[in-house]
C-alpha cells in the first residue's frame, strides 16, 4: 500500500515544484511592461465596474485592473487582515469607516443606490408597496440588519412606520435576489441596480425610496503598490465618464 | 508500519495545515468574554436550533439510511456502483449546489409543487431536510460496508430455526451492525451540525427558525468577529469530540 503510493506522491511533489518555478518566472517577466491595479469592490458594482475598468485601461495603457467582488463587509475585513488591495469601493460609508486607518487620503463619494421591491415575474402575490411586506401571508425576504442593504431596509421601513415580517434575513442582496428569482419568496428588498442586472425579476418601486440612499465611497489604500495610479483610479470613478456609465446601470450621482 | 523516514516532514506539513487554522481560531477567541458570548440569547437560540435540527436529521438518517444501505447491498453488478455513486453524491456536492437541487425539488416552484413547497419554504423542517440530505451518505456507507463484511451465515441459521425476516433483522443483523450504525449516526449528526450552504440556499436564515449556529457565525462576522470566533470554537470542540467518539470503536475493532 505504502510502496504503491510513493511514486504518485513523488510525482505530485515534482509537479508542485515545477508549477512553483513557472509561476515565479512568469511574474518576473511580466512586471516591467505592465502594471496591475487591484480593486476590491462591493458586489452590487459587479457588472458596471467591468465597463468602467475597460475605459480606465484604455486611458492608461499597460495598466490591468483586477477587480475582486464581494460583500463590502467581507472585503473590509479582508483588507483589515492585510489583503493586497490598492483601492476599495464600498457600498456604504460604515464599512469604509471600519478601515479608516488604512486609507491614503479621504474617501470620495461616487454613486448612490436606493432600495426597491423585487418580485418574481408576474408578481404572484400582487405586491404594491412596502406595506405589503408587513403582511405575513406575503413571503418576503430582506437582508439581515447587520449588512448594508438590511440596515437601509430597516431605516426605510421605520420612516414609513412599517414593521417588516420577513421569512428570512439573508446575508447579502444576491441571496435575496436568488430567493425571489426562484419563486421561493413573493417579495424581497434589494437595490434598484440589482433588479436591472437580474433576470426573472420585476421591480415594484417604493414611494420615497430616495429618503434612504446608500452612498458609495471609493478610497486608495495606504499600502497601494502604486499610490499615484490608485489615486488616478479614484479620481476617474468620480469623473463624468464613469458617472455616465454608473447612471446607465441605475446608480444615482452622490 | 511507519514508512520511510522522509515521509515525516511531509506528515508534519500536513499536520500543520490542519492544526494551524484551529490555532488561529483559538488565538482570536476573546477569552474574557467567552462565556458571555456563547451564552448570549442569540448564541443559545442558534445552538439550540442546531441541536434540535441535527438530532431530528440524525433520526431521519437512521430511519431512511439504514434501509437504503440494505437496498444498496441487495443490488448487484454495475447497478450497485451507479446507485452508490448517486446516493453518495451529496457528500461531495458543493453545498450551494445541494441547496439549489433541494430548491428545485422541494421549493415552491419545485417538482413537488406549490402545496408541499409552500408549506416547507423558510421553515425549520426545510433545515432538517437539508441536513438529512447531506448527512445520509455517512449512514448508507457505514451500513453497506458493514453488511459487506458479514457472511450471512448466522442469518441463514436463524431462518432455518424458524425466525421471520423481521426477527432475523432485529435479533441477528442489527446487533452485528451496531458499531457501524453508531459510527454512521455520530458522523451524520456531526455533518448535520456543520451544514451551512444547503441550509442558506434552501431554507433561509431567520433567528430561532432557520438560523442554525453556522449561519449565525457567518452573520456574526459582520458585527462582532470575536463573537464569531467564540461560537466557532464551540462547534469545533463538538466536531472534534464527535469524530473522536465515532472512530474509537472502529480502531479498537481492527
Amino acid at each position: 500500500m505504502t510502496r504503491r503510493a510513493l511514486p504518485t506522491l513523488a510525482a505530485a511533489v515534482a509537479v508542485l515544484a515545477a508549477a512553483g518555478c513557472t509561476a515565479s518566472s512568469a511574474d518576473g517577466a511580466a512586471s516591467p511592461s505592465t502594471e496591475q491595479l487591484t480593486v476590491f469592490a462591493a458586489a452590487s458594482l459587479t457588472d458596471v465596474l467591468d465597463a468602467i475598468d475597460a475605459r480606465f485601461e484604455a486611458e492608461h495603457p499597460g495598466v490591468t485592473v483586477v477587480a475582486a467582488f464581494a460583500g463590502s463587509s467581507d472585503l473590509a475585513s479582508q483588507i483589515r487582515e492585510g489583503a493586497p488591495a490598492d483601492v476599495f469601493l464600498s457600498a456604504d460609508e460604515a464599512q469604509m469607516d471600519t478601515i479608516a486607518d488604512t486609507l491614503d487620503g479621504d474617501p470620495v463619494l461616487f454613486a448612490t443606490n436606493t432600495l426597491t421591491i423585487a418580485v418574481p415575474e408576474g408578481n404572484p402575490a400582487d405586491v404594491t408597496g412596502l406595506a405589503d411586506l408587513a403582511d405575513p401571508s406575503v413571503v418576503s425576504v430582506v437582508c439581515a440588519p447587520q449588512v448594508p442593504c438590511g440596515a437601509a431596509a430597516e431605516r426605510l421601513a421605520a420612516l414609513d412606520g412599517v414593521t417588516l415580517a420577513p421569512a428570512s434575513e439573508e446575508q447579502n442582496v444576491t441571496d435575496v435576489l436568488g430567493k425571489v428569482a426562484a419563486g421561493q419568496a413573493d417579495a424581497g428588498l434589494v437595490y434598484v441596480t440589482d433588479v436591472a442586472r437580474a433576470s426573472g425579476i420585476e421591480a415594484v418601486p417604493i414611494d420615497g425610496a430616495d429618503r434612504v440612499a446608500n452612498r458609495y465611497p471609493a478610497a486608495a489604500l495606504a499600502d497601494a503598490a502604486d499610490p499615484d495610479l490608485a489615486a488616478a483610479y479614484v479620481a476617474f470613478l468620480a469623473g463624468d465618464e464613469a458617472r455616465g456609465i454608473l447612471a446607465d446601470a441605475g446608480f444615482a450621482a452622490p | 508500519m511507519t514508512g520511510p523516514r522522509w515521509l515525516a516532514p511531509l506528515a508534519a506539513l500536513g499536520g500543520l495545515l490542519v492544526a494551524l487554522p484551529l490555532v488561529g481560531l483559538i488565538a482570536r477567541v476573546p477569552w474574557s468574554r467567552f462565556v458571555a458570548l456563547v451564552t448570549s440569547e442569540d448564541a443559545l437560540t442558534a445552538l439550540g436550533l442546531s441541536l434540535r435540527t441535527s438530532l431530528a436529521a440524525t433520526v431521519l438518517t437512521v430511519t431512511l439510511g439504514v434501509p437504503l444501505g440494505f437496498a444498496l447491498r441487495a443490488l448487484t453488478g454495475a447497478l450497485r456502483g451507479v446507485v452508490r455513486a448517486l446516493v453518495l453524491a451529496p457528500l461531495v456536492l458543493p453545498p450551494v449546489v445541494g441547496g439549489l437541487a433541494l430548491l428545485y425539488a422541494f421549493g415552491r416552484r419545485g417538482l413537488l409543487g406549490e402545496t408541499v413547497g409552500g408549506s416547507l419554504a423558510f421553515t425549520t423542517a426545510a433545515v432538517v431536510i437539508a441536513q438529512t440530505f447531506v448527512a445520509m451518505p455517512f449512514m448508507v456507507v457505514s451500513v453497506e460496508s458493514a453488511l459487506a463484511a458479514t457472511t450471512g451465515r448466522r442469518e441463514a441459521i436463524a431462518a432455518t430455526l424458524g425466525a421471520s425476516p423481521t426477527r432475523v433483522l432485529a435479533r441477528v443483523t442489527l446487533p452485528t451492525l451496531a458499531p457501524a450504525l453508531a459510527t454512521g449516526a455520530v458522523l451524520a449528526f456531526a455533518r448535520a451540525l456543520g451544514e451551512f450552504g444547503a441550509t442558506l440556499t434552501f431554507a433561509g436564515s431567520l433567528a430561532g427558525v432557520t438560523r442554525t449556529a453556522p449561519l449565525d457565525i457567518y452573520l456574526l462576522r459582520e458585527t462582532d468577529p470575536e463573537a464569531a470566533a467564540a461560537l466557532s470554537l464551540v462547534l469545533v470542540a463538538v466536531a472534534i469530540g464527535v469524530v473522536a467518539l465515532a472512530y474509537r470503536p472502529v480502531r479498537s475493532a481492527s
